[in-house]
C-alpha cells in the first residue's frame, strides 16, 4: 500500500493524476436523480470505443480498392478468424451509435439540457453529431456494394446541385466524374481519420459538461441549491460523486445495452435490411442503377426532407438547402426555448404536445425516407418537413405561451 | 417514462415489416440449415447444375467440407469439377467476355446471392420458369422477367406454362397479372420432389451466403446468457452502492 502511495506521490508531482481523477470522477458531483435517459452519454462513448477498435482491426484486412474492396469484406467474413464478429460489431455499432445519440439528443430536448448555461455544451454536441454523420457516410461506401455506391452517388450529387460551383465541387469531392476508385480511397482515409476527431470532440464535450455540471430530469441547477452533502461540505446537497455511484450504475446500463447489441450482432445482423441493406450484397456496378436507392435508416429523416422540397427550375438545390438547414437549425435550439421551466416535467401541455409530435414526425420522416416516392408519401413528407421546421422556428412563441408548473427547489426522487 | 419508450418502439415496429420490397408473390422457402443431408444434396445440385456458369468465388471447398460434414476425399471425388485443390474457392472457367457473348451479361457470382435476394426469392425463382417463345432460350421467369438464363433444371421439373389473367391497374389500363402455372410436359421428378430440389439448392445458397451463420446463432445464446448473468451482478452491485444515497 505504501509503495502505491509513494508511486502516486511521485506521479502527482509530475502529472495531475489524482487531481484529474477527483475533478472528473471521484469528486465530480452529479445530480442524484438521473434516470434511464442518462445512460446514453456513457453508452455513446462505449460505442465509439467499439467502433474504433473493431474499425482498426477491420482496416488490417480491408482493401480500399474498387476491384478488391467487396471481396475483402467477404474475406473478412469468411477467412479472417473472428472477422465476421468484428465486422458485425462494426456494422451494428454504426446503427447503435445513432440509436444511442438520437436518444441522448432527445433527452436534451426533454429536460432542457441545451438551456443556459449549457448552450456551448449543446453546440459541441451538434458538432459531434455532424462529425458522426460524416464518418458514417464515408464508411458506408467502403463495402463497395450497390447501395454503398449509389447512395454515395446520390449524396455527392447534392453538392453538384449548388449553383455555379456545384459541378466542380462534385468532382473535387469525388476526385473523378463518378464515384470511383479515387473516391473509395479518399473516403477510406477520411473514415479512418474522423473517429479520432470525434474522440477529441467528445473530450471537449466532457470538459464543457464538467465545467457547467450535469443537468437532470427536473432541470434544476443543483449548484444553485443548498450546499453540503455527506462527502463534501461545499458540494451541492443534491449531488453525489460520479464515482462510484454513477460508474457502478453505468456498468449495469452497459450490460443492458450489450444484451440488446449482442442480440442484433448474433441473431439479426442485417436487422431486416435496415442495418445492412440487401442490395449491398451485390458488388458496386456503375452501369446498373438500383430500382430504389435509400440511405441507411439514420439518414432517412433528412433524406425525406431533401425529397420533399420541390425543385426550382430543375435544380434540386432548394431541397439540399432544406436538408442542411434541418440539421444546422439544431445549433440555435438553446436560444429558441423561452419557457421559464427547463424540464418537460414542469412544462405545459403545449410544449409536451409539440415535442411528442416532433418525435412522431421524425419517425414518420425516417420511414418516408426509406420508401419510393408516391404522391401520398410526398405530401406526407412535405407536411412532415413543414412541422419539423415549425417545431424549431415557432418554439420562441409556443414555449412562452405555454403554462408551466412551479419548479421545485430541490430535485425529486 | 417507460410507457413512452414502449410507445416509441411500437410506433417504429410497423416500419420493420415494410423493409422487404414489393414485386411478385414469393413462396416460403422453409429451409432448415440444421438438416445436413439437405445441404449436402444442395451442394451436389449446385456443383452439377450451377457451377459451370455461376461462380461462388468467396466460398472454399474445404470450408464447405467441414461445415457440411463431408470428408475431403468425398468432396474431391464427387463435388470438385473445376479445380483439384481443396483449398480453392469455387471458380469457373467461363470468362466474363464469353459469358456476355453467350448470355448478354455475365451470370452473377452466387456467393452472397441469398443475402442480396433473400431465400424465398431464390426458392420461388427456381420454380417459376415458364415457356415463352419470345425469349432466346424459350423460357421466361415470373420473379425475374426477361431473365437471361435458360431453365437449367428443366429435365427435373419439366416444362410449364404461365396463365395470366386480365386486370386493370390503378390508372385503368389493362394489365396481365400472373395467376398460376399449368404443366405442359412432365419432368423426371414429381412436383413435390422438384420443390425439394429447389429447397435443397436454396438451403445451400443460404449456407454459402454466410457460412458462419449456424455457429453465430449457437454462440449468440451463450453470449446473451453471459451478459444476462453479468447484468444481475452489475445490478446488485449498483443496489449495494446506492444504499446510502437518499
Amino acid at each position: 500500500m505504501s509503495m502505491m502511495k509513494n508511486f502516486m506521490g511521485w506521479l502527482d508531482d509530475r502529472y495531475p493524476m489524482t487531481k484529474v481523477w477527483n475533478e472528473h470522477l471521484a469528486q465530480y458531483y452529479a445530480p442524484k436523480n438521473f434516470n434511464f435517459w442518462y445512460f446514453m452519454g456513457s453508452l455513446a462513448m462505449l460505442v465509439l470505443v467499439i467502433q474504433i477498435l473493431t474499425g482498426v482491426w477491420l482496416a488490417m484486412s480491408y482493401k480500399p480498392d474498387a476491384e478488391l474492396a467487396f471481396g475483402s469484406v467477404e474475406y473478412i467474413m469468411r477467412d479472417v478468424d473472428w472477422g465476421w464478429l468484428i465486422r458485425y460489431m462494426h456494422s451494428t455499432g454504426a446503427s447503435a451509435f445513432f440509436v444511442v445519440i438520437y436518444l441522448h439528443m432527445f433527452r436534451g430536448l426533454m429536460y432542457g439540457s441545451h438551456r443556459k448555461p449549457r448552450e456551448l455544451l449543446w453546440i459541441i454536441g451538434v458538432i459531434i453529431y455532424l462529425a458522426m454523420m460524416a464518418t458514417a457516410f464515408f464508411g458506408y461506401l467502403l463495402p463497395w456494394g450497390q447501395m454503398s455506391y449509389w447512395g454515395a452517388q446520390v449524396i455527392v450529387n447534392l453538392f453538384s446541385a449548388v449553383p455555379v460551383i456545384g459541378p466542380d465541387l462534385g468532382v473535387w469531392v469525388r476526385g473523378d466524374y463518378v464515384i470511383s476508385d479515387a473516391t473509395l480511397n479518399r473516403f477510406f482515409a477520411l473514415h479512418f481519420l474522423l473517429p479520432f476527431v470525434l474522440a477529441a470532440l467528445v473530450f471537449i464535450h466532457i470538459v464543457a459538461l464538467h465545467k457547467v455540471g450535469s443537468n437532470n430530469p427536473d432541470g434544476i441547477e443543483i449548484k444553485k441549491g443548498p450546499k453540503g452533502n455527506k462527502w463534501d461540505a461545499n458540494a451541492p446537497a443534491d449531488g453525489i460523486p460520479f464515482h462510484p455511484y454513477y460508474s457502478v450504475k453505468d456498468i449495469a446500463g452497459v450490460a443492458g445495452f450489450l444484451f440488446l447489441f449482442a442480440a442484433v450482432v448474433f441473431f439479426a445482423p442485417e436487422m431486416g435490411g435496415y442495418f445492412i441493406e440487401h442490395p449491398n450484397f451485390e458488388p458496386a456496378n456503375p452501369l446498373k442503377t438500383p430500382e430504389h436507392i435509400a440511405p441507411v435508416w439514420y439518414f432517412t429523416p433528412f433524406y425525406a426532407i431533401l425529397r420533399a422540397v420541390p425543385s426550382i427550375a430543375g435544380s434540386a438545390f432548394p431541397g439540399v438547402v432544406a436538408m442542411f438547414a434541418s440539421i444546422l437549425i439544431m445549433f440555435f435550439l438553446p436560444w429558441l426555448d423561452r419557457s421559464p421551466a427547463k424540464s418537460i416535467r414542469y412544462k405545459g401541455m403545449l410544449y409536451k404536445t409539440m415535442l411528442w409530435l416532433f418525435v412522431i414526425d421524425f419517425i414518420v420522416l425516417g420511414f418516408l425516407g426509406t420508401q419510393p416516392t408516391t404522391d401520398l408519401y410526398k405530401l406526407m413528407a412535405q407536411i412532415g418537413t413543414f412541422y419539423y421546421f415549425a417545431f424549431f422556428l415557432l418554439m420562441p412563441i409556443y414555449s412562452k405561451m405555454d403554462k408551466t408548473k412551479p419548479v421545485p427547489e430541490r430535485v425529486t426522487e | 417514462m417507460k410507457k413512452l419508450i414502449v410507445v416509441i418502439l411500437l410506433a417504429a415496429a410497423p416500419m420493420l415489416g415494410l423493409a422487404a420490397g414489393g414485386g411478385a408473390h414469393l413462396d416460403d422457402a422453409d429451409i432448415d440449415l440444421g438438416d445436413q443431408a439437405s445441404l449436402q444434396r444442395g451442394a451436389k445440385y449446385f456443383m452439377n447444375y450451377c457451377l459451370s456458369c455461376h461462380s461462388a468465388k468467396f466460398q472454399r471447398y474445404n470450408r464447405m467440407a467441414k461445415d457440411l460434414g463431408l470428408t475431403k476425399e468425398e468432396v474431391i471425388n464427387n463435388l470438385m469439377f473445376t479445380t483439384d485443390k481443396i483449398g480453392d474457392t469455387m471458380n469457373i472457367a467461363m470468362t466474363a467476355d464469353k459469358a456476355t457473348e453467350w448470355f448478354g451479361s455475365p451470370p452473377p457470382d452466387l456467393s452472397v446471392i441469398s443475402r442480396a435476394r433473400g431465400v424465398d426469392w431464390i426458392y420461388t425463382y427456381l420454380r417459376s420458369f415458364y415457356l415463352d417463345a419470345e425469349r432466346p432460350f424459350g423460357v421466361n421467369n415470373i420473379v425475374f422477367p426477361d431473365v437471361g438464363m435458360p431453365h437449367v433444371l428443366w429435365d427435373l421439373q419439366g416444362a410449364q406454362k404461365a396463365v395470366f389473367k386480365n386486370e386493370k391497374d390503378s390508372a385503368g389500363n389493362d394489365i396481365q397479372v400472373f395467376d398460376h402455372f399449368e404443366p405442359v410436359t412432365p419432368g423426371t421428378l414429381s412436383p413435390e420432389a422438384y420443390d425439394q430440389v429447389a429447397r435443397d439448392l436454396t438451403a445451400f445458397l443460404s449456407y454459402i451466403g454466410e457460412p458462419i451463420q449456424m455457429e453465430r446463432r449457437r454462440l449468440g445464446v451463450w453470449v446473451l446468457l453471459f451478459i444476462a448473468v453479468f447484468f444481475v451482478f452489475a445490478y446488485l452491485l449498483k443496489k449495494e452502492y446506492w444504499k446510502d444515497v437518499h
